[in-house]
């Protein structure tokens, strides 16, 4: 009990509060405590801060985990989507964090472009989708024409997949402000039973990434980066559904008979 | 699902909860953790020992710490949840000061205080996660704690005498 006197300092305090503290110097810092009342308030307010974080955030850990999160779900899925993009990404990854190289392309990067473009995405399919005479500027019977016309205005090559397999029939397209002033291209699609897809396409820096479901009400969207093209494929909230042609217009994208040759 | 995969699993209820509490942003938080399982899944090969949860943790820290590199300089993207709430009392108004507090925190030492009092980690783990010595870890600690002290002192000068 040699150290009965001396002061307790600010790190064993923090201890104290965290059960950090060997158990043979808590009476120690109790007894100090007991006598130094500066002390013993900012202990009482580490521990409201405390309780005040547990109280506003310990329930999430409650919710039920989103399906997305699926671990046996993500290891399936992951595999398909795996060559092109995680490999890229976790490259960037590594290079970016080594190096510092990639700057603003890093995945985290990546992940918030994205973001961004899936909200334009997602604006733009529940602006046109409703619209009954004008859904589109150029029609898909004209289908060659509003190809040449994009990928004019983009300045990259704009392919219209071919969803008739699925049942999907291409209704047109239409030219759309990007992020940050570039042109973004909309394809429209249709199902028998009157439901409107759509293909969102616009530049997007920094690797590939994994594809992603976001689902925003009754309407919902995959998106991915593949290529320094950012795709989103918006239709009403059917995850299964949606993957399914996300992953017709993902394949026909990375096909390369589908692209001109030379 | 073999072992590796049992303790990633289990750990994702914990690993939203930070990240919520790291981002305050609940799609941001969970796509945080998509990300942080995606990658831990890749590398599932490249972890032989240890704590998985800790590596999990480790992840989910530095993948953040790319995020707000990235949002800096992309001002617009500011969470909508940080947005002035007027007219809030009570429990809530707690919650929103508390929010606050966190966000007006430096990243590293917001993780820290997030990984000790939220998650439970020890001072050894979090020096872990962060890659850096204890004392760095108790350090940060105290000034996240002082910070946030001052500010809801601050915040609220007329509730500070009641408690």
């Amino acid at each position: 009990m040699a150290n009965r006197d001396a002061p307790i300092l600010e790190a064993e305090l923090h201890a104290y509060v965290d059960g950090e503290l060997p158990a043979e110097r808590r009476p120690a810092v109790r007894a100090w405590l007991a006598e130094h009342p500066e002390d013993a308030a900012r202990v009482a307010a580490w521990q409201a801060q405390a309780e005040l974080i547990n109280a506003r955030y310990g329930a999430i850990a409650q919710e039920p985990v989103p399906l997305r999160l699926d671990v046996a779900r993500l290891a399936r899925g992951e595999r398909r989507w795996s060559i092109l993009a995680i490999a890229a990404v976790l490259a960037a990854f590594v290079l970016g964090g080594v190096a510092g190289w990639f700057g603003r392309e890093t995945w985290a990067g990546a992940v918030a472009g994205v973001r961004v473009l899936t909200a334009d995405a997602i604006d733009a399919h529940k602006l046109y989708v409703v619209e009954v005479r004008h859904p589109v500027e150029v029609a898909g019977t004209e289908q060659a024409h509003l190809v040449q016309w994009l990928s004019k205005r983009l300045g990259y090559d704009v392919h219209a997949p071919d969803l008739g397999p699925i049942g999907l029939k291409l209704v047109g397209g239409r030219l759309l402000p990007g992020a940050s002033g570039a042109g973004a291209a909309l394809l429209m699609y249709e199902a028998p039973s009157g439901e409107r897809f759509t293909v969102y396409c616009a530049r997007a820096d920094g690797p590939e990434s994994a594809l992603r479901y976001h689902a925003a009400g009754s309407v919902a969207a995959f998106s991915w980066v593949d290529d320094n093209k950012g795709f989103v494929v918006s239709g009403p909230a059917d995850r299964d559904r949606l993957l399914k042609i996300a992953q017709s217009v993902y394949d026909q994208e990375n096909t390369p008979a589908d692209k001109k040759p030379g | 699902m073999n072992a590796f995969r049992n303790s990633v699993q289990a750990a994702i209820p914990a690993l939203r909860r930070y990240a919520r509490a790291l981002t305050r942003d609940a799609e941001a938080a969970d796509d945080l953790v998509q990300d942080t399982l995606v990658r831990a899944l890749r590398s599932e090969h490249l972890f032989h020992e240890g704590d998985v949860r800790s590596w999990l943790y480790t992840i989910l820290t530095n993948l953040n710490r790319n995020r707000l590199r990235t949002l800096a300089r992309r001002p617009a993207l500011t969470p909508i949840e940080e947005a002035d709430t007027p007219g809030m009392s009570g429990p809530e108004a707690g919650a929103r000061d508390i929010e606050r507090a966190l966000a007006s925190l430096v990243e590293d030492q917001r993780a820290a205080l997030l990984l000790v009092v939220l998650e439970g980690l020890s001072y050894r783990e979090v020096a872990e996660v962060q890659g850096v010595p204890i004392g760095t870890v108790m350090s940060r600690l105290a000034r996240a704690r002082a910070q946030i002290k001052a500010y809801l002192e601050g915040e609220r000068p007329p509730l500070r005498r009641i408690k």
